[in-house]
């Protein structure tokens, strides 16, 4: 039933609570089984329920650690991890190479984030930037950014400069593909709705497409934080004297299998500490959907 | 009654530089397909004409041309309007991402002072204390309501009209037609509403138009009384009159055929 104001609908939503009411005792009357037909999309999000599966993840590494079923020279036990973490954050290496990895990670996540939104507007909202910037967009995604390292290297030498720029030039790409494609996906009755109340261009870009491509910018996000932390491993593999890389390339020089674990461990954390952040901001931010998400 | 059937000819010499709408010799073209052939049209400031037609007799094509929204559409013609016009669709078209009131005074300038316009225009359509909810939280005739308030809140001259009710149910349509009449009486903009609904037509407009292959076939004031009963003869008469024209006549009374 659709409300013809408010005031009536709060009238027949009282009546027919009324009605629902009666059908309910004679329902207990009768004693008949309701049946309710089943929901197609999933129920209520349970809380907290995201760190089901790492947690069983977890479970499972401690389990098969403890009755021997995973020898400690394929994988450390979580134990040993955990004393040596507690060995390296007590000399301080670990937060000062946690701190260097950061800094990169953020840098070029801001650079790299912001770079793929101007290119997806520019790209989106005209025929020209479309025709500057889609093709080479596209030729960087089919280039492995490992296979770029020795030009890089030769360009902008081996330090902090190189290692930013590699790591922008991984983290740009999903912003761009994914905001460029929600932008293209507005539907374009809007843009009649912008004309016809005589929104100037910036109201346009600020009212409608920025809005409109927030869904596909956060997935690009989601992905492209993920990508900075796996170009951060590469970059600081090579060539690096500091850095989580470094910390772990340096252990497997050593042999250090428990320091190589606690890297990972570490890059696991920062990773789905990450993503959750970002999918936080991106329930907040896209409130107005009605999606499956809930 | 009978004196105002099959007046083609244009009203007495209206006064051109107050009037809201005038076209001469609009035409558009889709393909090698002329869908408005030719048309003049004037709308007086303040006056409330409906435009009827069949599915696909150009009406829309005709609105469109006014809001000049039809960028890439072949034709030629004269369009005076005035600057200051709103639009009102058969969606709502609110920005699904924006809240009510930044919905209404979207494209206003003038900071606080649009904000309280926006919540004025809001209490006017009766929904006052709606202004932070979403969009989606709306009935489809509340949705509505909303767009009509962002259409007043500019004050326009001229108000165009594509089905605004079409997507409504039966009873939502009558409120809103009692709410358009209100709000147009008291904003006095010109009005052209297009709808393929005779009986809508009759209620609401002070003249009704038929579009027929392009051409405006029927012109008719329609004068009657306010409040306007559907059972007064004069309301069946001017009904028939404008089914004949729309080639879906009942009666076979000659007037009515006289039309077409
Ligand atoms: N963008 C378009 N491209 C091609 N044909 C169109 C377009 N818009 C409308 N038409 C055609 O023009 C005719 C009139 O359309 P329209 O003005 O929307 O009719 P109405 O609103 O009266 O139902 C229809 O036959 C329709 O198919
Ligand atoms: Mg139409």
């Amino acid at each position: 039933m659709s409300a013809t104001s408010t005031e009536s609908t709060r009238h027949l939503t009282t009546k027919s609570n009324a009605g629902a009411a009666t059908n309910l005792q004679a329902d207990q009357r009768q004693t008949t089984r309701r049946r309710t037909r089943r929901r197609l999309a999933p129920g209520r999000p349970i809380p907290g329920y995201r760190l089901l599966g790492p947690v069983l993840l977890l479970a499972a590494w401690v389990v098969t650690s403890a009755v021997g079923i995973l020898d400690a020279r394929t994988l450390s036990p979580p134990w040993t991890v955990v004393t040596t973490a507690g060995e390296l954050i007590a000399d301080g290496r670990l937060q000062s190479n946690l701190t260097t990895s950061l800094t990169r990670a953020v840098i070029a996540l801001v650079i790299g984030v912001a770079a793929g939104v101007v290119l997806a507007l520019a790209a989106g909202l005209s025929r020209i930037g479309e025709a500057l910037i889609d093709g080479p967009v596209q030729i960087k995604r089919a280039i492995p950014s490992l296979a770029l390292i020795p030009l890089a290297i030769i360009w902008f030498g081996i330090g902090e400069g190189m290692k930013v720029t590699m790591i922008v030039l991984s983290v740009f790409v999903p912003v761009y593909i994914n905001t460029h494609a929600s932008l293209r996906g507005i539907d374009s009755r809007y843009a009649e709705l912008a004309e016809t109340v005589g929104l100037r261009r910036w109201e346009f870009i600020w009212r409608v497409a920025l809005p409109g491509s927030l869904p596909g910018f956060f997935t690009g996000l989601r992905i492209s934080v993920t990508v900075s932390w796996l170009a951060l491993v590469v970059v600081e593999q090579i060539n690096a004297t500091s850095g989580i890389g470094y910390l772990m390339s340096q252990a497997r020089n050593y042999g250090q299998t428990d320091v190589i674990v606690v890297g990972l461990v570490v890059y696991a954390l920062f990773g789905l500490a990450s993503d959750t952040f970002v999918r936080f901001v991106e329930g907040r931010v896209l409130s107005w959907r009605r999606t499956l998400a809930g | 009654m009978a004196t105002y059937a099959g007046r083609l000819s244009a009203p007495p010499a209206p006064d051109i530089a107050r009037l809201a709408v005038r076209t001469t010799g609009l035409t558009r073209r889709f393909g090698d397909r002329t869908v408005l052939d030719r048309v003049d049209l004037t709308i007086e400031p303040g006056e409330f004409v409906a435009l009827l037609g069949r599915s696909g007799s150009g009406k829309s094509t005709l609105l469109r041309a006014l809001a000049e929204l039809d960028h890439d559409v072949a034709g030629e013609g004269d369009i005076d309007v005035p600057e200051n016009r709103s639009v009102v669709f058969q969606d709502s078209r609110l920005l699904p991402w924006a809240r009510v009131l930044p919905n209404v005074v979207l494209g206003l300038s003038g900071g606080p002072g649009a904000r309280q316009r926006g919540v004025a225009a809001l209490a006017e359509v009766g929904l006052a204390g709606r202004e932070r909810a979403w969009p989606t939280e709306l009935s489809g005739g509340e949705q509505q309501r909303v767009a009509l308030a962002r259409s007043l809140v500019r004050e326009p001259e001229l108000l165009l009209a594509d089905e605004p009710f079409g997507a409504l149910d039966a009873l939502t349509r009558i409120r809103m037609h009692g709410l358009l009449r209100e709000l147009c009486e008291r904003h006095r903009p010109a009005v052209l509403l297009v709808t393929h609904d005779v009986d809508e037509a009759v209620v609401l407009a002070d003249r009704v138009l038929v579009l027929d292959e392009g051409r405006i076939v029927l012109d008719r004031p329609n004068n009657l009384p306010t409040p306007r009963a559907h059972r007064d003869p004069r309301f069946i008469e001017h009904r028939e009159i404008l089914l004949a024209a729309l080639g879906v006549g009942i009666t076979q009374d000659d007037e009515g055929n006289a039309e077409c």
